[in-house]
């Protein structure tokens, strides 16, 4: 009971803040987009358009609903429900700092692959409930690019269990407050390894140059085609908490959480940073890549992802035998 | 060894009550957001069955929606599951592989080569080439 009260009180806390921050993630977003561009970006909605996230979320919570014709209507309606409970759900077992963490699962880290693993259904569902072939296509091919990124992001994020020799994303935090951070020791794998884990993570989040699943100028708009309003608008919101929330996990694996450097005033606001560094440079990516096609997408990560993020693996376990002991 | 894995179960008992009550913090996000807009969201006073029609860049919709689909997708997934499988007996043998000797290394080597050979096999069948 004291558990489930704990959840509660944390669960309140961090995802107010995780949303709030997503919501202005959007705004940044905007913003970068529109700097890369020469635009000015939102400006109108308060100073610097600082507003602009309310005044869309106000937008959204009026549009009307409308399902369309022949539409699966449970499974619509589920679909965004459950990308947004999925998406923030993972952000569970999060260290933001030592105590900064709603449930420090030992198995924090299959805790977070099973919720991302677990996106590919409601995404599916969307696709599928919505009667369009857009959307049907889609959902497909982005469950395609789900489940064949998920191996290498699997599997990277197994390089960080074989070095540390824990599954609690906290534990592999004090592991790397130690010994060092992941991404720089043991020079060179730590760095492959966390380089693929960011691909995999722009592949699982649908981001360019893995954006296959929406591409606006094959498919409309993918699985968010049919939807309007906030159904539509909790899609949009699970991705960019998906996104953060990716973010903050790789963060925590490769670049020692809420460890400064050398150990330089380490505390919750080094994670802020870090988290926020990744996820702008998702979005500056996303500005400055073009798409990838559909067989370039499969061949790159079964042909190069999935075997080097094994050949990283063994080289792990070698290192942490070998050299570790 | 089985000392602490008794304390340390203890606790994780309420570590995952609270992981279940985030869970359904999460659950009432969404819920709120979505019954927010039921609440507030306009209603057009005559819906056409135009309006409701899936959009398909203004054409009408030509035959099922829901169609059988390239069995490319299907290879797909058997490999998912083939990797993800063996990605399940990876993680209990990275959790413990300090304790045990370097028989658990080469065992799980040849795990892995097995698994390179079928991955090789796929290739040379060229399964994973998508055109």
């Amino acid at each position: 009971m004291q558990g489930l009260l704990r959840g509660l009180v944390y669960g309140g806390l961090i995802i107010t803040v995780l949303m709030t921050a997503t919501a202005w993630g959007m705004w940044l977003e905007r913003k970068l987009a529109a700097r890369m561009q020469s635009r000015i970006g939102p400006n109108v909605v308060g100073k610097f358009g600082l507003l602009q996230p309310v005044a869309d979320l106000m937008k959204l919570l009026q549009k009307e609903e409308i399902y369309p014709i022949g539409a699966d209507r449970l499974l619509f309606d589920l679909a965004p429900f459950l990308v947004t409970t999925f998406a923030i759900a993972t952000a569970a077992v999060v260290p933001f700092s030592a105590e900064a963490v709603g449930a420090d699962l030992d198995v924090g880290l299959l805790w977070v692959l099973a919720l991302g693993g677990l996106m590919v259904i409601p995404v599916w569902m969307a696709g599928w409930a919505s009667n369009n072939k857009f959307a049907l296509i889609g959902g497909m091919r982005a469950v395609a690019q789900s489940i064949s990124y998920g191996v290498p992001l699997v599997l990277t994020s197994l390089v960080a269990v074989v070095f540390t020799g824990t599954m609690s994303l906290s534990g592999i935090v004090k592991f790397q407050i130690e010994h060092g951070w992941l991404a720089l020791w043991p020079p060179g794998p730590g760095v492959v390894a966390f380089v693929l884990f960011y691909m995999a993570l722009l592949a699982e989040s649908n981001r360019i140059p893995f954006d296959i699943p929406e591409a606006e100028s094959e498919l409309v708009a993918g699985i968010t085609t049919e939807y309007t309003g906030m159904k539509f608008g909790l899609l949009y919101v699970g991705e960019y908490v998906h996104t953060m929330v990716g973010s903050a996990i790789a963060a925590v694996i490769f670049l020692g959480g809420w460890d400064g450097p050398f150990h330089i005033a380490s505390g919750l606001h080094w994670m802020v940073i870090k988290t926020v560094a990744l996820f702008a440079s998702v979005y500056w990516v996303r500005w400055s890549l073009l798409r990838f096609r559909s067989d370039q997408l499969m061949r790159l990560c079964w042909l190069y992802l999935v075997p080097v993020s094994l050949g990283l693996v063994v080289f792990a376990a070698l290192w942490r035998h070998f050299v570790l002991r | 060894m089985g000392e602490t894995l008794a304390t340390s179960g203890g606790s994780q008992v309420q570590t995952w009550l609270a992981a279940v009550g985030f869970v359904l913090f999460s659950m009432v996000i969404a819920a709120t957001m979505l019954g927010a807009a039921k609440l507030f969201a306009v209603k057009s006073k005559k819906p056409g069955a135009l309006r409701d029609r899936p959009y398909e860049c203004g054409e009408e919709p030509v035959g099922e929606t829901r169609i059988q689909f390239h069995p490319r997708y299907y290879v797909v997934a058997l490999f998912f599951v083939l990797f993800d499988v063996e990605a399940a007996f990876l993680f209990p043998w990275a959790l413990v592989l300090s304790k045990l000797g370097v028989a658990a290394l080469v065992l799980m080597g040849i795990f892995m080569a097995v698994l390179m050979l079928g991955w090789l096999y796929a290739l040379k069948k060229e399964a994973l080439r998508w055109q």
